[in-house]
């Protein structure tokens, strides 16, 4: 029972981070249908900003967090809109599909070539400490992530539900033309939704890399965890991409544990199967578009 | 004008063919291997160019398409089957498999598919690496050895360059006969106007499933070919990547144009050689140049050449009314 109160809780802390990060990912495709593979690297890439920060201009760890939220923010959110999105979208899905693979390949190759290619060491927020909890096992690290991704996630359902600015972007991700005619400023909005992504992805690059190392390939794995957090909780809904991150975690830990941990990455993905065959607009989602 | 353009066509294909059975001659064996590479690849870029630029369908199953067929040959070769079978096994093989996996998947469209065959490729990169009993596991399948074709040896590095040449000739003719042929043309339908195709009494279904096994078995039968070219195979060789490579190869080339996907696997195969003076920035300069032909040309190498053409086209035409309608305006005062 401890055991497996451990990793029900060690798969939550990670499924959150994918949940961060598949927020972010169903954020964009809302505003403006764009698939983004390149979102794994997206998490991998704040972390060195970070670092770079660290190192080259001697900032305290803190400092260094914040420039790489700002960095990333501008970098990750604005340009990648204004660059690549903006140009492409009129020309449909695939050849901006396309961008984002050539841009996921862009951002590893360079943070290899300019950075490094070794796994560096990342300050982690708190001191690593295990508790125990009812028999379990804990790292404070995980604690850590649960909270700061409880209150990143909370405070974004505010801001999406609670606030005007919030609902003006809801209104441009479900239907455009309709909130134009209402007055949303629609432009302003999907510029908004790609600055929370880069504020999201370096959240979650911050939250992992004390665990996982920073390391160009990181985006790899995460980025699948996305894309599977975001259609098994269903494309359409802030709430399913949080409902998928969690229950991927903690289906990837018990699955790894307890079924078998050479298939470790086949779970998920069995998961993904039947969530788009049987329950195509995800476990919370809801139905609007037509995709059987 | 039309038929001159028609005609600078296919006097392009000619010169490429001849360049490419004249590249042993010029040509070093590392250079051979690249070009052998870039026709292996170049019969899964047809096979997705088929699923996805004709039927309209996005897969990212393909690389593992082309692993089955490289685990196909490999797996059969120590038991003494000749190629040619093996061969053919591989591309049965996959066609089943496409099939059977077209079913579920054709269920759904466009990005959930990607999904679907994303997660298909994944599946199949971990069978490939945790059956280590049929597959080699990690440590992959060596030692895989050429061919010997009706006595005539492709071990060495030209030969075998001629033979995957050969082999990508044969398939081009195959989806060039079937692109033809009333399977082709409800393809086209499929893509264009898949409820129009319907109520005209296609069975959609059954077309988009077709395609779907046809470019999946493509897949297969490049692998069949990767295996004996670089000898030796590994599950990572087939993984994600691949698959976003061969997307790549297509888009890049012109999804939908015939000769797309051979300028797109020669973009993705050579293009990352050219720039290897660059070192290990080369990839990054790759990548660039991706991004950039994205954006300017969002349709692919062969759409520009496309629009062009009918730039060329559109002035010819509004040079030949207007000297028409000189003509027109003349006639009154004439009469």
């Amino acid at each position: 029972m401890s055991a497996f109160l451990q990793l029900l809780i060690s798969g939550l802390a990670t499924g959150a981070i994918y949940a961060i990060v598949a927020v972010g990912f169903t954020l964009i495709w809302q505003t403006s249908q764009t698939i983004n593979f390149a979102q794994g690297e997206f998490v991998m890439i704040p972390a060195f900003f970070v670092l770079a920060a660290m190192k080259l201009g001697g900032l305290p760890f803190w400092a260094a967090c914040l420039v790489g939220l700002a960095v990333s923010v501008f970098v990750l959110g604005v340009m990648f809109k204004q660059a690549i999105v903006d140009p492409m979208l009129k020309h449909g899905v695939l050849p901006l599909v396309i961008s984002t693979i050539a841009l996921s390949l862009l951002l590893k190759e360079s943070a290899k070539e300019f950075y490094s290619s070794q796994a560096q060491p990342f300050p982690s927020l708190v001191p690593s400490v295990d508790l125990n909890l009812f028999g379990a096992v804990i790292s404070t690290q995980s604690l850590l992530v649960l909270g700061v991704a409880f209150v990143t996630v909370g405070g974004l359902n505010l801001l999406l539900n609670r606030t005007r600015f919030g609902r003006a972007m809801q209104a441009t991700a479900q239907n455009r033309s309709v909130a134009r005619i209402l007055g949303v400023p629609v432009e302003r909005m999907v510029l908004a939704t790609f600055v929370i992504n880069g504020l999201l992805v370096a959240i979650a690059s911050i939250l992992i890399s004390p665990i996982y190392l920073v390391k160009f390939t990181n985006g790899e794995t995460l980025g699948l965890a996305a894309f599977i957090a975001a259609i098994v909780g269903g494309f359409n809904q802030v709430r399913g991409a949080i409902v998928g991150g969690l229950v991927l975690g903690v289906v990837d830990n018990l699955s790894a544990a307890y079924i078998s941990a050479q298939y470790r990455g086949a779970f998920p993905l069995f998961l993904l199967i039947a969530v788009i065959l049987l329950k195509p607009e995800g476990l919370v989602g809801r139905r609007e578009e037509r995709t059987v | 004008m039309k038929t001159l353009l028609k005609y600078a066509q296919v006097a392009l294909v000619v010169l490429a063919i001849a360049a490419l059975l004249a590249a042993p001659l010029v040509l070093k064996p590392y250079g051979i291997f690249v070009l052998s590479q870039w026709a292996v690849m170049a019969i899964a870029a047809v096979g997705l160019n088929l699923t996805l630029g004709y039927a309209g369908q996005i897969s990212l199953a393909q690389a593992s398409f082309v692993g089955i067929g490289a685990y196909t040959v490999a797996l059969l070769q120590p038991f003494g089957v000749p190629f040619a079978l093996a061969f053919v096994a591989a591309g049965l093989l996959s066609f089943a498999i496409g099939w059977v996996l077209g079913y579920p998947a054709l269920r759904v469209q466009h990005h959930y598919l990607a999904f679907v065959t994303l997660a298909f490729t994944t599946l199949v990169f971990l069978v490939m690496r945790n059956e280590e009993w049929l597959t080699g596991g990690i440590y992959g399948i060596s030692n895989i050895k050429r061919p010997i074709i009706l006595g005539w040896s492709t071990v060495k590095p030209v030969p075998f360059y001629y033979f995957a040449l050969g082999m990508l000739a044969l398939v081009t003719a195959i989806v060039w006969w079937l692109l033809r042929s009333p399977w082709g043309r409800a393809f086209t339908a499929l893509r264009e106007n898949p409820i129009r195709a319907l109520s005209l009494g296609i069975d959609t279904r059954r077309y988009t499933l077709f395609a779907f096994a046809f470019g999946s078995a493509l897949g297969g039968l490049s692998g069949a070919m990767h295996a004996p070219l670089v000898q030796f195979i590994e599950p990572t060789s087939f993984g994600l990547s691949l698959s976003l490579t061969l997307l790549l190869m297509v888009i890049v080339g012109g999804s939908g144009y015939f000769l797309g996907p051979f300028v797109g696997a020669l973009v993705a195969v050579i293009m990352p050689e050219w720039l290897r003076f660059a070192d290990g920035l080369y990839l990054i300069a790759y990548a660039l140049l991706v991004l950039l032909l994205m954006t300017f040309c969002p349709s692919g190498i062969l759409g520009l050449f496309g629009r062009l053409a009918n730039l060329i086209e559109t002035r010819a035409a509004s040079a030949r009314r207007q000297s028409l309608s000189a003509k027109l305006d003349q006639k009154p005062v004439s009469s």
